[in-house]
């Protein structure tokens, strides 16, 4: 007989454990449990692995900021908050921002300002919201050329001239020289969406198809190599940055049951459908045969022994749609241009509850876990 | 990919998974792959599930982040925090605990730590910083020393005196002989490190045979590789035989490679002894720089602690790494000892016994994971294709 036990707590574990007499099961029941737990910060100061995008990012964000500022609004931990408007029915106001700090600032395929614009306004659209507009805020530092500055702030115009909005208000400020890496921006961008809301974690069910709009890892290869400390080149490596807002779209006008989207950005695929699985309390199996992957990204991965499932993307959709509409999902994605190497990925289980799966084209199965510290090259 | 597609095809692995199933008949193998490299590809592929439940993979001691002890790593740190050293080490090592946190903490606060994809990398960065001193922390077996030791070659012959180099770098045979002198070994036969033996050759790995009476195979990397050294070592056993066999014809040469030997002999000499993570001292068991480049040696040039940090007692990483114990049987896994707080070498690294089994949680076992996921056609074949049923996975009775 259980009592009403706290996940993750002592007695909750003790409890576990007693249910069972084989000692490797007891074993590792009690790991389950206290995987449960919430997690904890146990470093002192931080390090480059809390901006990776993955467990040690994850584990910031719940237990320094969502405990300290917690709401129920900040508490849902999506990409981004939906407010309601006083006095207006049936509608929301969909916020979120986003900081940007790449390097270098051009890239194959893109820039910083690019970057700013299409990270804000993926944020939006993938909660089913309309973009109204965004902010950009620059932090300079002393003695950038300012031609540099002038190209950036032109692609980013142009960048947010192709999803259709503007930028509306702004701040500067400059640093001392060394106190910051040239130019740093963060975007904020709003966005009206319908509620209640049609795209959201609680409709994730088992039996969902996973569906990814096109090739993983393209991003964080080219920026990896255009930092130049790997010396390796890869010609035709591009980023895949670039707005979802027509993707969005397009699976809304044609009738798709998108249950729920994120774009796969920092920590790759991979991070992503880890949150779902934990956060919707479902299992993510994925099929290794059916993920696009660019060749030079598998070159590249394959070479510094890293899985283009953790390489950044910034311009890739994860959607999670009823399982009937997983082929039209793809039909109408691929009949666009950032949809034309869509595909589905896998799907959702009911059990094991937080773990994702991954069949291998080899035969066999391992656990996809979230990313621990930086991608980091394996060295044998 | 071309040249590497080829050894990762399904339908062969589950031929081979097949034939290997029905050869292992109904005892129980115990096989160890005695190199990281293995390990990594094992789990990437989830080989694992193309054997029979009777045949078990040990993971051997070949990970060359995890075997470095604890008093090392923090040396290499003290040495990092001095001013004007520019650190050089590779990825992997970054995040691994010392007694007083890693090489990632280090950085956070205020030392130079750079990753670096090999020695030459720090060499440029000597030469890029002629003010700097230029430390390179030398990781590996046979396989990285070479590289390491044409650094210091070529860092001689340039003139170059900014670069420095903290050698801890490990020989394979020694630690080997550790697993196979201990009392309560288990192991039926070993899959030999490839990588290493395209240095050493195969030659070294006949006491195993000869002294042992244990049947060793140098196999690749690649995952269809691996299924077919431990069908050799199956075979060699059920024939009768016990062998050096080179399933990794295609890049290890019998005598490895003369050069890579000489080299390495220029540049570096045993070591009296050294401490492994979870094995202790092991006499003869790593390399260090000859006097003729004790310019060029860090461990001389600077001072570092030096002090020991023994292996916390609790920690059975020592037999989990001889297959005496599983990794859920030793007294600290899953409490206090877990991925995010390892202990011992075996939960380091992502790829350390201990870690993948505590990844893997109540899933790290074939069966289970087919009857939850359906995995595909299984060696023994009774896997159902692509089909899932979702029905929850039962708990053992006791």
């Amino acid at each position: 007989m259980t009592e009403a036990v706290k996940p993750g707590s002592g007695a909750a574990i003790k409890a576990a454990a007693s249910r069972i007499a084989d000692p490797e099961q007891r074993v590792l029941e009690r790991i389950a449990e206290i995987r449960k737990r919430k997690p904890s910060l146990r470093e002192d100061a931080i390090t480059m692995s809390h901006g990776a995008g993955g467990k040690a990012s994850h584990t910031l964000i719940t237990a320094l900021f969502g405990d300290i500022l917690s709401n129920p609004v900040l508490d849902q931990m999506g990409d981004q908050a939906v407010l309601p408007i006083p006095g207006v029915a049936g509608l929301g106001l969909a916020i979120t921002t986003d900081s940007f700090v790449v390097s270098p600032l051009f890239f194959p395929g893109g820039d910083i300002g690019e970057l700013a614009v299409n990270g804000t306004i993926n944020d939006l659209v993938v909660g089913g919201a309309t973009p109204l507009g965004i902010s950009a805020a620059f932090i300079l530092e002393e003695g950038l050329d300012v031609a540099t500055l002038r190209r950036v702030v032109e692609s980013l115009r142009r960048a947010a001239d192709r999803a259709g909005v503007s930028v509306v208000t702004g701040d500067t400020k400059v640093v001392p020289r060394g106190k910051a890496d040239q130019l740093f921006i963060t975007t904020t961008g709003v966005g009206i969406v319908a509620l209640p809301q049609r795209v959201a974690m609680h409709r994730v069910a088992p039996g969902d198809a996973v569906v990814l709009s096109g090739a993983m890892g393209d991003h964080g290869s080219t920026v990896m190599l255009a930092r130049g400390d790997v010396d390796l080149e890869a010609d035709a490596l591009r980023s895949d940055t670039m707005p979802l807002h027509r993707l969005t779209a397009a699976l809304a006008d044609a009738g798709i049951d998108v249950h729920f989207m994120r774009d796969a950005t920092r920590g790759g695929v991979a991070t992503v459908l880890n949150e779902i699985a934990q956060a919707a309390g479902v299992a993510v199996a994925i099929d290794e045969d059916s993920l696009p992957i660019h060749d030079e990204v598998r070159g590249v991965a394959e070479i510094l022994g890293i899985d283009p499932l953790y390489i950044a993307n910034e311009g890739k959709l994860v959607a999670l749609v009823a399982n009937g509409d997983a082929a039209r999902a793809v039909e109408v994605m691929r009949a666009q241009p950032e949809g034309a190497e869509a595909a589905v990925i896998g799907e959702v289980l009911a059990e094991p509850d937080g773990m994702v799966f991954i069949r291998t084209g080899f035969g066999g199965t391992r656990v996809v876990d979230m990313l621990i510290g930086d991608p980091l090259p394996r060295i044998c | 990919m071309k040249f590497a597609d080829e050894f990762r095809n399904a339908d062969l692995a589950r031929a081979l998974g097949g034939r290997i199933a029905g050869e292992a008949g109904e005892r129980h193998w115990k096989i160890m792959e005695v190199c990281g490299g293995h390990t990594h590809t094992i789990f990437k592929y989830g080989i694992e599930d193309l054997l029979p439940s009777n045949v078990e993979l040990v993971h051997g001691p070949g990970c060359p982040v995890c075997v470095i002890p604890m008093g090392r790593l923090d040396d290499g740190i003290a040495v990092a925090r001095q001013p004007g050293v520019i650190f050089t080490c590779f990825g992997d090592l970054m995040r691994v605990p010392g007694s007083d946190g890693s090489l990632l903490d280090a950085k956070a606060a205020g030392a130079d730590v750079r990753m670096v994809y090999s020695p030459l990398d720090a060499l440029k960065i000597a030469q890029q910083n002629p003010d700097r001193q230029v430390v390179f922390y030398a990781i590996g077996f046979e396989t990285t020393a070479p590289s390491t030791a044409l650094t210091l070659l070529r860092a001689k012959a340039e003139g170059l005196r900014n670069l420095f180099v903290f050698c801890n770098h490990v020989t394979i045979i020694p630690p080997m002989k550790a697993i196979l002198d201990s009392p309560d070994l288990q192991l039926d036969g070993f899959l030999g490190p490839g990588h290493v033996s395209t240095v050493v050759g195969v030659r070294p790995y006949e006491f195993v045979t000869k002294t042992y009476g244990k049947p060793v195979v140098v196999v690749g990397f690649e995952p269809l590789d691996i299924l077919q050294g431990v069908h050799m070592i199956i075979r060699q056993i059920l024939e009768g035989r016990c062998e050096v066999e080179n399933q990794y014809k295609r890049v290890v040469h019998d005598d490895g490679n003369p050069k890579a030997l000489e080299v390495l002999s220029r540049v570096f000499k045993l070591r009296s002894h050294f401490e492994w993570r979870g094995l202790g001292f092991i006499s003869q068991s790593a390399l260090e720089l000859q006097d003729e480049f004790a310019d060029y040696d860090a461990e001389r040039v600077f001072s570092v602690p030096g002090i020991r940090v023994a292996d916390p007692k609790a920690c059975q990483c020592g037999e989990v790494l001889k297959g005496v114990l599983k990794p859920w049987e030793c007294k600290v896994f899953g409490t206090a000892c877990t991925p995010e707080t390892p202990i011992g070498t075996c939960m380091v690294s992502s790829e350390g016994a201990c870690a993948a089994y505590y990844n893997f949680g109540r899933y790290s076992r074939a069966r289970e994971r087919e009857r939850v996921l359906g995995a595909g056609d299984h060696a023994n074949g009774n896997g159902n294709g692509s089909g899932h049923e979702l029905k929850p996975i039962a708990v053992r009775a006791g």
